[in-house]
């Protein structure tokens, strides 16, 4: 079964999903099966706070600080951007009562 | 000399970076798929790289920008030496697909290749023994198979399945998407049967009928609302069912290179159909050079030498006028618009083809074999 993501889920980088300095175009991409995605500092920012420890809720939290931004600001960005890589099976998610892949 | 790139009609062209790098390993394959990618004038073993050259490869792409290396074949498991391979395009940075038919392929094998291969993708060729054997031409293939999923999965590989779909199978997609889902795949690739080379050799035996396309969409659709989150099903519809082409290789030259088992580096696995094309050797030249000033790799690259309808439509740049080997294969000129556009004049000549060959009961297959052992 799918996943609902709360902000009690531990997302995180599956087996085969990996961040990578790209030194020749001088960016960060996440490397997927078959994808290579350009990541902008947001993105980036995002995944590389995802330890497989973490919360999405502290996720934010941390995000929160670094940046300076109130929680409503910097959510729903979040979310969002979690949640599309959910669907590409690009982030797992680890949640309380369902076990995760 | 001059120094600027210029594509087939002289055009300056600009040069990107690639991203992703197809390395045929070699041409050897226990199976004898009817419809295999490979051309029908297979490598010999005796020209194939060494693994030392394969490094050097691996090395020169990733330093030219290449992100992904698919280790493809014939069948990769073929070479002996392909943990040493794989290892060397790991070291070099690149992130590894392996890209199998898992025939070949031994437990001990694969847990060599535990954190050197990045994702597995195993190839699909029917969803029982009956029609994955006949298909593959090898009895015992789909046992074999679903043991080395079973081994890929305990280990923990990411797991693509690559169904690859014709007339004889699409009906049973359901069941190909289930078994994925059964494998504990991320991905499932459903790849219609793409006829050149060995496949057009099998047109009438393998060429979907509209309404088996048809069909297959809805599947697709469905599938990927139900199981969303779960599994990702990437979809090659059939050309020959479609209004407009696909961007072969997301445009010619622009992302993408092939090395062939000899070392012969290629815009595209079939670019060798295209008669007149010069090809160069990494044995030769540095990669870089070839990917920059390669005549073969600049002949199609961009937009400007296309021709009309091409030229002023405004899908020129979403696929940059289809494939050059269809265009090759139907047209008899690699510059012509892809047949398979309905904008093309021979459009109306390969859909009558293509319904003929589906309306067609024939099933007996032409195998994909070496030269010397191909039965008359």
């Amino acid at each position: 079964m799918a996943h609902r993501l709360n902000n009690a889920c531990v997302p995180y980088l599956p087996r085969g999903v990996r961040l990578h300095d790209d030194r020749v175009r001088g960016i960060r991409v996440l490397l997927a099966p078959e994808r290579a995605m350009q990541l902008d500092a947001v993105g980036d920012a995002i995944l590389t706070e995802l330890d497989g420890k973490r919360s999405l809720a502290e996720v934010i939290l941390v995000l929160c600080q670094r940046y300076q931004a109130p929680v409503e600001q910097i959510e729903g960005d979040v979310r969002e951007f979690i949640t599309g890589l959910v669907d590409r099976r690009m982030v797992h998610l680890a949640c309380a009562g369902a076990e995760h892949e | 000399m001059n120094d600027v790139p210029r594509d087939i009609q002289g055009n300056p062209v600009r040069v990107g970076l690639p991203m992703a790098m197809l390395a045929e390993l070699t041409h050897r394959c226990p199976l004898a798929c009817p419809y295999c990618s490979n051309p029908v004038e297979l490598a010999r073993v005796q020209t194939e790289l060494t693994a030392a050259e394969w490094g050097d490869a691996f090395r020169q792409a990733a330093d030219m920008g290449v992100l992904q290396v698919h280790l493809s074949g014939g069948e990769p498991a073929s070479r002996r030496d392909l943990t040493e391979i794989a290892t060397a395009a790991h070291d070099a940075g690149l992130y590894v697909n392996l890209i199998t038919s898992g025939i070949g392929l031994t437990q001990a094998r694969l847990q060599e290749l535990d954190g050197v291969v990045d994702h597995v993708q195993l190839s699909l060729q029917g969803i029982d023994a009956e029609m994955a054997d006949w298909i593959s031409g090898y009895g015992g293939s789909f046992a074999r198979k679903m043991q080395v999923a079973e081994w890929v999965r305990q280990i923990g590989f990411p797991m693509t399945l690559n169904a690859v779909v014709h007339r004889q199978n699409l009906d049973r997609l359901p069941e190909m998407i289930d078994l994925a889902e059964r494998l504990g795949c991320r991905r499932i690739e459903v790849a219609t049967v793409q006829f050149h080379g060995w496949a057009d050799l099998n047109r009438r035996p393998l060429m979907p009928t509209l309404a088996q396309a048809q069909r297959a969409r809805e599947v697709v659709n469905d599938a990927r609302k139900r199981l969303r989150g779960v599994m990702v099903i990437d979809y090659v519809p059939a050309d020959h069912h479609a209004a407009f082409p696909k961007a072969c290789m997301g445009g010619w030259a622009s992302t993408g290179l092939n090395i062939a088992p000899d070392g012969v580096v290629l815009p595209c696995h079939a670019a060798q159909t295209i008669k007149g094309l010069q090809f160069q050797n990494l044995r030769d030249a540095p990669l870089a050079d070839i990917w920059r000033d390669g005549p073969a790799f600049n002949a199609f690259r961009g937009t400007a030498w296309l021709p009309e309808p091409c030229a002023t439509c405004d899908r020129r740049e979403v696929d940059f006028g289809g494939c050059r080997c269809q265009a090759m294969a139907m047209a008899g000129d690699p510059t012509a618009t892809d047949p398979v556009c309905s904008r093309s004049s021979f459009n109306a000549r390969l859909r009558a083809e293509a319904e003929a060959d589906a309306a067609s009961d024939d099933i007996a297959l032409v195998y994909r074999r070496m030269a010397k052992e191909r039965r008359i």
